[in-house]
Formats: C-alpha cells, sequence, structure tokens
C-alpha cells in the first residue's frame, strides 16, 4: 500500500531523508525554510483515483466589511491570506483594499444574503479559477496547505462540503460559518442551480444554517474532516477553547452544536490544523509565528498521518526494512 | 640634624606603610575587575552555529555531539504558585534529558526537592550545588521558573558546538550598571564548567556570601553573575545566526504586539527568531497552548531538513 524512498541529493547534502508515499508528490518549490520534494519518477503503484497532494487550487473568499478592513482584514491580508492561490474580501462596498461589492447592506441580517451573492459572483466571475472555494470571515484563521493536504484526497467534481460539522436543525448537519468552510467545485454548481430553480431560497438569516439546508436539498454531501486519529481540524473557537487539559464534564456550551463527540484536551485537534475562530490581529501573527515559523530544531514529530505506523514505533520500521530488502542507512539515522 | 633626618625618614615610612595599606586595600575591592582577555567588550554575545558550520562537522561527530548534549533543567517552584509547577511539570519539562523542581518549602501536592529556604538566592545556591553534585554525564544545566516556556531542543541547537569543559553562562544578558548578568525569567543556560566554578566559589563568604550583604541586597540572578565573575566567567547573550536574542523575558502574544508598532509590514520576522529558546511571564493555560504551537501545529508538507534530531519524551500525550 504504500512506497518508501531513501533520498540523497549530491547538491544539497544537507537534503536527506526517507519518504513514504501512498500516492505521488508532484510539485516542488524551495522558499526560506523549507523543501518540498519533487519525484521524477511516479509510483506506478498507486492504483487509486486520489489526486496527487498539492493539486487542491483553492480560492478563498472572506466574509467583510468596511468597518474590519484596518482592525481585522488587513492582518488576514498579511498572514495566511498569502497562501491563497486566489483570495477575494467581499463587502458591500467596493475599494481600493481591494474588496468586492456586492449589492447587499452590512448587518447580521444580511450575511446570508451576502454568502448567496458572494457564491454567485465566484460561480459567475472565477469558476473555472479554483476547483475548491472557501469562505472564512475576518476573523478566521486558516492553514491553507493543511486544508490542501484533505482536499487532495477528495474529488472536486463531487458535491462534496467541509467544515466544522454542526448537527442541529439540519438533519445531515452543517458547517459552522467561523471555523470556514469548503465547498468543492460541484457543490458550488449546485448551490448556484439551487438559487437559480427555487429550490433553495433565504427562508433564514442564519448564513452557516440556511447553507447548510441548501447543501442538504441539492444533495451535496458533508465530509469528515477529522483526522486519522479521530482529531478535529476546523474549529469554531480559538485553540484555548479546546486544548486545555479537563477532568471529564459534560459538553461545555461551546461544543454542544458539534456533530461528532469532540475530545477537549490535547486529543481536541489535529497537528495539522485547518482553522481557528475569533483571532483578531495580534493572533493572527502569533498563529502565523507558531504555524510557520517557530519549531523544535530536529524535532521529530509524533504523527505522520500518510506512514505506515507512526514515528515512535521504530520497530516496525525495521520489519518494513527488511522486507523492502534494503542494506542502506535505517532510520536511526535520520 | 639627626632629628631632621628622623622626621623625614617617619614621614616615608609613613608614607610608605599609607601606600601599601591603600594598594592592598584596592585589591580586596570587587568592583575593579581586570578582565585577562584584555578585550573591550560592552556586551557578550554567543551564537547558535550556522548550517554551514554544522556541515563541515562529519555525519559521526554530528551524531556524537548530538548524543552527548544533555540538559538538567532545574525548576525553581514554590507550593504558592502551584499551578505553574504542575504545568510546566506536563509541558517543557518533559523535555529536559533530567528535570528537577527545587521548592522552598515541601507541597502535599507534587514531589520535589525541598530546599526548606525561604531566601531567593539561598535557595538558588542549594539547587546549583545540588544539581552539581547529581550531574551525573550532564553537561549543560539550564535554570528557570515554572512560568517560563522553555523549548529544550533549541537550546541544545545552540549549545551544540560549544564545549562544556568552558565556563558559559547564557541567556538574555542585561546590564544593572556596571553588572551584566542574565535575567533568571527568561532562563540561565550554565556549562559544566562554570556550574563548577560557581559551586567552588560558594566556599568563600567574602566574594560570594550566602545571606548576602545585608546593606545592599541584590536580586538573586544579579548575585549569581557577581559571583560568576570572581571566577572569570561572564554574561552572554544567546542569540540565532541573525543575531536575534533567543531567551525573551515577555509572552510570544507580548512581543508580537510590539513589533505590529513597530514592524507593521513585517510583524513576524520582525519579532522572534525561529528558533527561540525561552518566552516568560505565561499563564498555565497559555503554556498549555505553547505545547502544542511548538510541537505539535505546523503546515503538511514542510521539512526543515535539520542536521540533529530529537525524538518526542516517552508516555507524553501533548507533544
Amino acid at each position: 500500500n504504500g512506497l518508501c524512498f531513501y533520498c540523497e541529493s549530491k547538491t544539497e547534502p544537507s537534503f536527506k531523508d526517507f519518504i513514504c508515499v501512498d500516492g505521488h508528490f508532484s510539485t516542488s518549490s524551495n522558499t526560506k525554510h523549507f523543501y518540498y520534494f519533487e519525484f521524477l519518477e511516479a509510483s506506478q503503484k498507486s492504483s487509486s483515483a486520489e489526486n496527487p497532494p498539492n493539486s487542491a487550487r483553492i480560492l478563498c473568499w472572506i466574509m467583510t466589511g468596511p468597518r474590519n478592513l484596518e482592525s481585522r482584514t488587513k492582518h488576514v491580508k498579511q498572514t495566511w491570506g498569502k497562501h491563497c492561490h486566489h483570495i477575494l474580501y467581499m463587502s458591500s462596498v467596493k475599494t481600493d483594499f481591494p474588496t468586492v461589492e456586492l449589492n447587499v447592506s452590512e448587518g447580521r441580517e444580511n450575511l446570508y444574503w451576502k454568502t448567496i451573492r458572494a457564491l454567485q459572483y465566484i460561480h459567475q466571475h472565477h469558476q473555472d479559477q479554483a476547483n475548491w472555494f472557501l469562505k472564512a470571515d475576518d476573523d478566521t484563521f486558516v492553514v491553507i496547505e493543511n486544508l490542501q493536504y484533505i482536499l487532495s484526497k477528495l474529488d472536486p467534481e463531487k458535491p462534496l462540503y467541509l467544515g466544522r460539522r454542526f448537527k442541529p436543525f439540519i438533519s445531515q448537519g452543517y458547517m459552522s460559518g467561523g471555523a470556514g468552510y469548503v465547498l468543492s467545485k460541484e457543490a458550488l454548481r449546485r448551490f448556484v442551480e439551487g438559487f437559480q430553480t427555487g429550490q433553495c431560497t433565504h427562508f433564514s438569516t442564519i448564513e452557516d444554517m440556511a447553507l447548510g439546508k441548501c447543501m442538504e436539498t441539492m444533495k451535496v454531501e458533508p465530509v469528515d474532516t477529522r483526522d486519522v486519529k479521530g482529531r478535529q481540524t476546523f474549529h469554531a473557537f480559538p485553540l484555548d477553547h479546546y486544548v486545555i487539559r479537563q477532568l471529564p464534564r459534560p459538553r461545555p456550551w461551546h461544543m454542544i452544536y458539534d456533530y461528532y463527540e469532540p475530545n477537549e484536551g490535547p486529543n481536541c485537534c489535529s497537528d495539522f490544523i485547518v482553522s481557528f475562530h475569533y483571532i483578531y490581529a495580534v493572533q493572527q501573527y502569533v498563529l502565523e509565528y507558531f504555524t510557520y515559523h517557530l519549531r523544535p530544531y530536529g524535532y521529530s514529530y509524533r504523527f505522520w498521518p500518510d506512514e505506515i505506523v507512526e514515528r515512535d514505533d521504530l520497530k516496525h520500521w525495521d520489519d518494513t526494512e527488511e522486507e523492502l530488502g534494503r542494506t542502506e542507512k535505517t532510520v536511526k539515522d535520520r | 640634624m639627626l632629628s631632621e633626618g628622623g622626621s623625614f625618614m617617619k614621614g616615608m615610612v609613613v608614607g610608605g606603610v599609607f601606600c601599601l595599606v591603600l594598594s592592598l586595600l584596592g585589591s580586596f575591592s570587587p568592583v575593579t575587575e581586570s578582565r585577562t582577555d584584555g578585550n573591550d567588550h560592552h556586551h557578550h554575545h554567543v551564537k547558535a552555529a550556522s548550517k554551514d558550520e554544522l556541515q563541515q562537522l562529519s555525519d559521526s561527530r554530528l551524531q556524537e555531539l548530538n548524543d552527548q548534549l544533555q540538559v538538567y533543567c532545574v525548576v525553581m517552584v514554590q507550593p504558592k504558585s502551584l499551578v505553574y509547577w504542575a504545568t510546566a511539570l506536563d509541558t517543557w519539562t518533559k523535555h529536559c534529558d533530567k528535570a528537577e523542581f527545587y521548592t522552598s518549602e515541601a507541597s502535599k501536592a507534587l514531589e520535589a526537592i525541598d530546599l526548606n529556604e525561604k531566601d531567593d538566592w539561598a535557595r538558588l545556591r542549594k539547587a546549583l550545588k545540588h544539581a552539581y553534585e547529581n550531574a551525573g554525564d550532564i553537561r549543560w544545566f539550564f535554570v528557570a521558573q515554572p512560568n517560563t516556556f522553555a523549548i529544550i531542543e533549541n537550546l541544545k541547537y545552540l549549545v551544540l558546538t560549544k564545549d562544556p569543559e568552558q565556563p558559559f553562562y547564557l541567556g538574555k544578558a542585561v546590564k544593572s550598571g556596571e553588572l551584566e548578568y542574565v535575567e533568571l525569567n527568561s532562563g540561565i543556560v550554565l556549562s559544566y564548567e562554570a556550574l563548577k566554578r560557581l559551586v567552588n566559589v560558594f566556599q568563600e563568604e567574602e566574594k560570594c556570601p550566602e545571606r548576602g550583604r545585608q546593606l545592599w541586597k541584590l536580586s538573586d540572578d544579579k548575585q549569581l553573575a557577581v559571583c560568576l565573575k570572581f571566577t572569570g566567567v561572564f554574561a552572554e547573550n544567546g542569540e540565532d545566526v541573525h543575531g536575534k536574542g533567543l531567551f525573551n523575558s515577555k509572552t510570544v502574544d507580548s512581543l508580537i504586539s510590539e513589533s505590529m508598532k513597530q514592524n507593521p509590514s513585517n510583524v513576524v520576522e520582525g519579532c522572534c527568531s525561529d528558533l527561540a529558546i525561552t518566552f516568560s511571564g505565561l499563564s498555565a493555560n497559555q503554556m498549555q497552548v505553547m505545547m502544542f504551537g511548538v510541537y505539535r501545529l505546523r503546515p503538511y508538507g514542510h521539512d526543515f531538513h535539520d542536521l540533529l534530531t530529537f525524538f518526542p519524551p516517552e508516555g507524553s500525550d501533548n507533544d
């Protein structure tokens, strides 16, 4: 089910590592401190139809307004916004920020109208630029690479819908607006079609729930975005609402809506976080620092989603070595 | 005539004795310290090795350094800050090769080495002496308080190519008048040699008194600097290859806030090192959040090709 390589670079002596893949990596880019891998020979063993990682093209759109551009949206633009292939800032007013003008006024009661108009706008002008469409608020923080990782295993031509799944009101559940949600290309088509045919209407001002209803009506499937250990990736609150150790207790108020049984403490959250909500100015930069900059040098992380077994189970690694008949360096040299 | 010569001789003798006494007093003064190397430096720095420097070492040498480098964490706790104590125990201290908690008085809730000592400086002395005597093969010592968060792997990276048989006294180095010292709240690093010299000078009450001169009471981190100075060991600022300080006496949030004002177009790069070692003044919850932020949260697909490898501690669920 997987192929392992030991690679060394002749030109860059520090570049040497084990890489195990279950598909094939096909992009490379060297920026600052990090490297992507380039495999010149595609794996021939990959028989599944899964997309290679990084083929997901994501268009990000941010729900914002004139009042927040300076205090919130600016910081999104300077941090995680840069990791989107395309990013649009949706507002009631056109500005040089730049913002897109939707023909809708500001205010909580208009959020769903804004969403409808935004998705129609994107469908009309940008649908070919991406195969996945992420909605976020101006106080959401997103790690685009981790979203890409999840999306790389999914088919954008299928009607799919991802986010922090909530269970009330809609029988198949709906995705939290603040935690950010993603529509596949097909899901976007169906949303727009729903409004064209009247199958979907503006029946409520509660944006995320109402969109969830349209998704259900148009037979768009919600995806379970938890990692292989059952830990959440999208979050409707900041990290400290989940990761602090607690004694066993009934679900706190902020997790009452969760569709899947949530964990509290260190097992709440995947290493490969996709989002947090209620992240203002300073915290956007703090999260960027933690995600992309601050790190423990040389640390061999415990969790790897794709490898045959986890990092700290070295015995299995050695067995695999023998199976593959390799005589080169063992994993201890890693 | 003899009386005139006698006065002159008396004068000479008195003058000579006076001069001798003055010069003897002068050499006892703790303030005039002469540096043996004669360099005029107002600030010492110790920088982490660059990638190039590390690449010049052979694989086996690098592995050797990696394996030998062990850190003994000396954590100064008190029952009144039990929550911080418990949090430190549950978070960053798990990454020390040896972590000992030294308390001012025993606590029923948590185990520690009870120094039974209220005075900060006397307690620090006892703790360091105990650490020295129980070091085993460990050659690097890190002194911290429980509301400091430390990334031990980055500490190891800083001292990787430094010889612990040489005196090193590192951290966030600040000046107070003539005295340059390392702030305790951002963590103090001592090499084996520095600690050895320190423990030896503890026996010299004149130079390094246990109870301090009651007339002027220095903080424990300043007392430490004074004593070390007597042994020829000086405070040095720990920095990354770019010259950014690695030991921080503030929280990440605080430093980012400052950077937003000072470098609004380059907030994160203008703030803190990627390989920072300490942040301080954290709440217990913030320490748990940092644990996740440092040891778990990351973007998929990034690999730094570091030249060393550190493994996660056994039996830990939060890293």
